[in-house]
This record gives C-alpha cells, structure tokens and sequence, in this order.
C-alpha cells in the first residue's frame, strides 16, 4: 500500500486567497489582545496589520482591526472562532474591494536631507493630505492618511528623498452612510 | 453590613451554590488557604490525586459520566502545568472541567518568584476562557462565570487563577441567583425553515445515513433517547464515531459500528456511497473523513451542531443546523409526525436497496480475527470482558492506542455515558485516573479501565488514589510488550523499523498491584481467561488484570493514510482469503 509515509493525510485543494478586513469590538480587559492574536497564530492564519483602542472607556470597549488574508474557508473560521472568544462582542468582516468601506491607515515618515529633497518628499505626498509635524535644516516628519498600498507605495518612492524612518498605524475601517455595523 | 468572607471561603461558597460535590485536587504553597478552608465545608468530597494530570482525567472522568461539570483544585507553576495536558485533552473533546489554580501573590506576579508560572498565558489556548482574579471583589462573580462559560454551548475546560494573597482578602458574598435557562455566548440558531430543509432531503433519500458524535452525548441522556426514536422513525441505517458510542445501542440492527479509521467496512463504505449523510454532533474529525477530496463524493451532507465554528471547518456541508441536539431532533421528530405520519412505511420501500447493499458490507465481517487456542488474542478478550460484563451497568475508560480500538470495534455499548476515552488529543495515561473519577461518581458500579501495558504506565500513580479511597476499579491491561500502535505504523509505513516501540523492561504487573495494596491477576491462556475475569469482577478492590496477549496483533479494519473510506485495508483473515491479487491488500 501506501507511499504516502504518515499517519495523516496529504493537503488538499487550497481556495483562493483574498484579503479582508476583520473588526471586532471586544471588552478591553487584560489579556484580551493576546487571546485575539493567539487565536490567530495558534491556528496558523495570518496577521498583516492589526490597530486597537479602546473606544467606549464607560461600556469598556476596545475595536480591535485586523488585515488578513485566507481562502474563504479560513476567513469564515476565523470569524466564527472569534465569535467564540469571551470578551467579544460582535465581529464584522470587510473584503478589501468593498466600496461601501472605508479603509485608512495613518503613516509617519521621516525624511532627512538637503531642502530640496525634503520638499520633493513633501511634494510626492501632496494626493494623502500630508502634514508637517516636526521641522529642522536638515529633516521633516511627514503624517499621511491612506490606503494602505499607497503608503506601501509611498515608502517605496521616498527612499530617494531621504526616507529614513517609517511608522505605521495599520488600517482602521469604517463603513459609508449613515448605517451602523451592528 | 453584610459579612465578609475570605477568598478561600469564597471559592467554597461558590462551589456550594454550583452544586458541586466533588473536587479533584493537590495541595502546594499557593493553594493553602483554599486547603485551609476545606474542613468547614463538609459537603465538598476532595479527592487526592498523585500528580495534577490524574487530577484533570480523574475530573473528566467524573463529567463525563454524571453530565455535570468536573472541578480540579491545583497550585500554582508545576500544579498547573501539570494540568495543562488534561485541559487540553477536555478542550478537544468537549468536557466540562473548571480548574482553579493557585498564583502567587499579586505583588510577585511577574518577577519569577518560586513556583510562578504565567498560568494564564499557558492555559488560554487550551481553555474556553481563563481568569486571573487580580480584585478579590471580582472573585464570585468569575467562579459563576466560569461554570457558565464551561457547562454551555459546546462544552469545555476553563481556568481561574488565584493569587495566594487574594484568597486571605475578605469581601462580602453576594448570594448566586442561578439562571432559569443558561444561554451561554451560542444559541440555538436553527429555525423551523432548517428542520422543514433536512426533512425534504430526508424523504428523498434513497441511500442515507446518520453519523452521530459526542455531541449527543453531551446534550444529555435525554438526546440519547430520542436519538433512537429518530432512527426507528426513519429506518436509516447510523454510525457513530469513538466519542458517539453509547448514544445509540451497539447490538441494534440499525447500528452499523463505529466509522472512521478503524471503524467498520460496512460504516466507511456506508459513509462513501450515502446520497444523504446527516451528521448529529460529529466534527468530521480527520480519522473519520480520511481524504477530504474524495470524502462520500455523492452526497448531500446536513451538520447539526451547537458550534458554528464546527461546521464548515473540514467539510463543505450544504445544509449547517446551528442547535442544541436535543432540541434540533425533537423538533425534526415532532414535524415528521406532523408532515409524514407514515414516513418509516414510505420510506422502507425507498431504502431497501440501501440496506441490502449494507448487509453485503457487513457480511465481510470486518472486525473479525484468526482467533488461537494457544496465545489471548486481544480482541478476544475484550470479547470475553463484554460478555462477562454486558448484564451489569458497566462504564468503560481506555487509554490511548490499539487497546483503545480494540475495545470501541468489541465491546458493545447501549447507554450514553458509559464510555469514557479521549479521542481528539489522544492522551496516553488518560484512563486510569479517568476510572478514579467514574468511580467516584458512581461508587457502586462496575469501572473497568481497558488499558494497554505502555499507556498505563504513565499515570499508574493514580492507583495509589484508588487505593486510598476505596474505588475499586479495575485495569484491565492487554499487555502485549509493544506500543502497539505505534508498532503498528512502524510495520505498515517504516519498514518494520521498530525503533524504540518494544518497552523492554516492563514492570510484573500482578507485583505491582501488590505494592499498591490492590489484587494483581495474571492470565496468560485463552483457557484461564474466562475464570480469571470473573475473578476480577468478584474482587471488591482495585483490580490491576495483566492480559498477556499476542504481541504481533493488529488492528483491522483500517484506513490507510491519505485513503477514501472505501479503500479499507481489511484483516489477516480476508487478506489471506484473496492473497491471490496483490491488490487484495486494498479491498474495493
């Protein structure tokens, strides 16, 4: 018989993969973090960016927001095994392409370099409302808000502008309209 | 102002107002005044174990066959790690354990102090949910909870944590109103739209099956019962997987033996060709579906299970039922009677194809073996043990391996709650101390763990619990040198390359039992085996039985790795029938 030397069986056909972005409203509690990211890699799915605060300090509410990617199999256990969790309350699941979403990720990018660099920079970043925070002779601290491909881009094009640090806030979402994810 | 209570005595008030009668546990430094407290609260029966793993299988002993929840008291670092495989093994398979463990003070948390283990990070992907009571103000409300979160939905383990300073704290006790109806974090989902859905696909059905779980058993005795009401209603042939054994009775002609990977010809094939499979509580475990690409590629699949999470996992099912068992099937029965009075009338005509190509299956007789005269063979004696034991209300522990398979393929079971083995985790060492706590929970009946020589060893200290309480249970041991499942692969997947499967320097069990201050008895011929049960039976203490069986014996049916159901290896016996074909080893 048997070629395939193990007591288990060999993977299957795998779906295709897509990228979502899964909120969840918890109670912000010890240790509440660490059970949503457990879940995560004890059960071998992904994290790309993950954003929490607590929203409501008088209900004791965090909304913690976070990209992944997986087959539709795995996005539906991992939002049916949050649901399982405790401390949370309510998980809602957005794909990527939703255009009733809106998905932002704030960056901070510090450029150093001669004048004429640092305006370049701050000219590149003109489309993601850029603002100055910090200024002296020789670099800026630049805020952006954006989807989070164009700051993947952004960081990208400023390395010739003197990027020398990048900071991420990772992607918060929020739906259109006047309707509330309940 | 109302009286206040130190935490130790807290937890005992809890304990009292959840009904708790029994706790399995073992001191140390960071539980003492928990253990303080013991002697003012005389309702609680504490049992002491030998290690704290004994401690968590004794607990899932005792839950699993009383349906209420199992409670283990530990210390904190060794105390509870200790405790972290048998959270684990009641995490898989669905027992309701509540652990509380000892910390140390709140003040060291943190700072590596002696016996300081991050209990609450270790346990919490083995648990429900887990707390650290930091604010002895919380502490009531969290053991509440804490049973709340363990006896509902799907049931399972869950750990409160307790620094040593907080169980000297005083605060008041407010007194625990229980709610009518526990609801948990899932609800039963289903409407009457799913019932009306699975009783157009059953009625159309020309070759169904159920396949049922541990989930009817855990749904309560009640589930059981009309489990088999549904199965006479319909006349669809059912099996059940390890945990579901018991839920339907084992000599019914409607019973087709336990599926999976050494489950029987007639349920795997039954489970591949079915146009209807109707899953009750089962989780399509990977030993049940074997290859999921070409798992029962024909037919239309309904999951009824209480875990949304469970559903869809492994298998694309085309009709989910979110519920409690109980409720889904009484709601299926009472609608059958309403829309179909003569459903089993219609229905046997459509079916009858069904149950003759099933009773071709089972002809093969596929749990059978090439029995001798001279050496026991394993499946014999636990043939034997069922005979001897069926007209007593007997409960049945295993550990982990070819024993333990043995005994689901041979020993035949009519009531839920009798079968006590671990199946998701499959823990080694989980019987014995599992037999402690059916005992403890039912002191007058018949407990016999079926246990293999190698398994056994790994919790055997728990016999001196057994000892100390008077809980005659009896281990009944194949003793046959191997781990013999492992033995097993080894012969069939690595060449016969035994590495390190032989246990060459074995204890003389019948000693053993001597040291323990219980029986020992030794059989060594299928002629003496017969009394020499008897003989265990009739003894009232703890019995260690040492089964000397063949060595070499294995365990068919099976399903080889990577295989459909319908590609069973099948036993010596068949094997040498068809040894013309080499194919013969894989029998279509």
């Amino acid at each position: 018989m048997a070629k395939a030397k193990s007591a288990y069986s060999t993977p299957g056909k795998l779906g295709k993969l897509g990228t979502h972005i899964i909120v969840v409203w918890v109670d912000n509690e010890a240790g509440v973090l660490a059970r949503v990211a457990g879940l995560f890699s004890g059960r071998g799915y992904n994290i790309e960016s993950l954003a929490v605060a607590e929203i409501d300090p008088k209900l004791n509410i965090s909304r913690i927001t976070i990209v992944t990617t997986g087959t539709p199999q795995v996005i539906d256990q991992i939002k049916l095994q949050l649901k399982k969790l405790v401390p949370v309350h309510k998980v809602a699941d957005f794909k990527r392409e939703d255009k009733k979403v809106i998905f932002k990720e704030m960056a901070l990018f510090k450029v150093v370099g001669n004048s004429s660099k640092k305006e370049k920079a701050l000219k590149a970043c003109k489309k993601y409302n850029p603002v100055i925070l910090d200024k002296t002779k020789k670099s800026y601290v630049i805020q952006i808000t954006a989807l989070r491909r164009e700051i993947d881009i952004m960081s990208k094009s400023l390395k010739k502008f003197g990027l020398v640090s990048v900071s991420r806030t990772g992607a918060v979402a929020m739906t259109r309209g006047s309707k509330v994810f309940k | 102002m109302s009286k206040l209570y130190s935490g130790a005595e807290i937890v005992f008030k809890c304990l009292k107002d959840q009904n708790v009668e029994v706790i399995f546990g073992y001191p140390g430094g960071a539980v003492l005044p928990i253990y303080d407290e013991l002697k003012n609260f005389n309702f609680i029966k504490h049992i002491l174990v030998r290690h704290e793993q004994g401690a968590g299988h004794a607990a899932e002993g005792y839950a699993r066959s009383s349906g209420k929840p199992g409670v283990l008291l530990v210390t904190s670092g060794p105390g509870a790690t200790n405790a972290v495989t048998a959270l684990t093994d009641a995490y898989m398979d669905s027992v309701p354990l509540v652990c509380i463990s000892g910390q140390v003070p709140t003040h060291l948390i943190g700072t590596d102090a002696f016996q300081e283990a991050d209990t609450t990070g270790i346990t919490r992907p083995c648990t429900k949910h887990n707390w650290l009571v930091k604010d002895i103000k919380d502490l009531g409300k969290v053991i509440h909870k804490a049973f709340e979160v363990a006896t509902t939905g799907r049931p399972g383990p869950v750990l409160v944590d307790i620094p040593k300073d907080v169980q000297f704290q005083k605060t008041s006790y407010a007194k625990f109103k229980k709610q009518k109806k526990k609801v948990g974090k899932i609800h039963n989902q289903f409407s009457q739209k799913d019932i009306d859905e699975l009783i157009k696909l059953m009625s159309k059905a020309s070759k169904p099956i159920f396949y049922t779980g541990g989930g009817v058993i855990n749904s309560g005795p009640k589930a059981s019962e009309l489990l088999r009401e549904l199965v006479r209603t319909t006349g669809f042939p059912i099996t059940t997987t390890l945990q579901g054994l018991g839920s339907y009775p084992g000599e019914d002609g409607h019973f087709l033996g336990m599926l999976g990977m050494h489950g029987s010809y007639e349920a795997n094939n039954a489970m591949h060709d079915c146009d209807l499979m109707i899953n009750i509580g089962a989780r399509f475990d990977d030993r049940i579906t074997g290859k999921i690409d070409e798992f029962s590629p024909k037919s239309k699949k309904v999951h009824i299970d209480i875990d949304p999470s469970s559903i869809n996992k492994n298998v694309k099912v085309d009709v989910p039922i979110v519920g409690d068992v109980e409720e889904v099937i009484t709601s299926t029965i009472r609608t059958i009677k309403k829309v179909k009075p003569d459903f089993t009338k219609s229905n046997k005509q459509k079916i009858s194809k069904w149950w003759e190509k099933i009773q071709k299956w089972r002809a093969v007789n596929s749990f059978d073996f090439v029995n001798s005269t001279e050496t026991i063979k394993p499946q014999y004696a636990v043939q034997r043990l069922y005979e001897l034991t069926k007209n007593k209300d007997t409960y049945i522990t295993t550990e982990v391996g070819q024993h333990q398979m043995w005994a689901a393929q041979h020993y035949k079971f009519d009531k839920p709650n009798r079968w006590m083995t671990s199946g998701g985790l499959g823990t080694m060492g989980y019987g014995l101390p599992a037999a402690v706590g059916v005992q403890v929970a039912h002191p007058n009946k018949l407990v016999i763990d079926i246990a293999g020589e190698a398994s056994v060893l790994m919790t055997m200290q728990e016999m001196s619990t057994a000892v100390q309480y008077s809980l005659p249970i009896k281990i009944f041991i194949l003793n046959n040198e191997y781990m013999g499942m492992v033995r097993q692969w080894q012969e069939l997947l690595h060449e016969k390359n035994y590495s390190e499967s032989y246990t060459a320097a074995l204890p003389d069990f019948v000693k053993l039992a001597e040291a323990y201050g219980c029986v020992g008895i030794r059989a060594k011929t299928p002629d003496e085996l017969d009394d020499k049960i008897i003989e265990m039976i009739n003894t009232d203490r703890p019995v260690i039985f040492d089964c000397m069986v063949d060595k070499e014996e294995n365990c068919f049916p099976m399903i080889p790795s990577g295989k459909p159901h319908n590609q069973m290896l099948l036993g010596e016996k068949d094997r040498k029938e068809t040894k013309i074909s080499k194919k013969g080893k894989t029998l279509v």
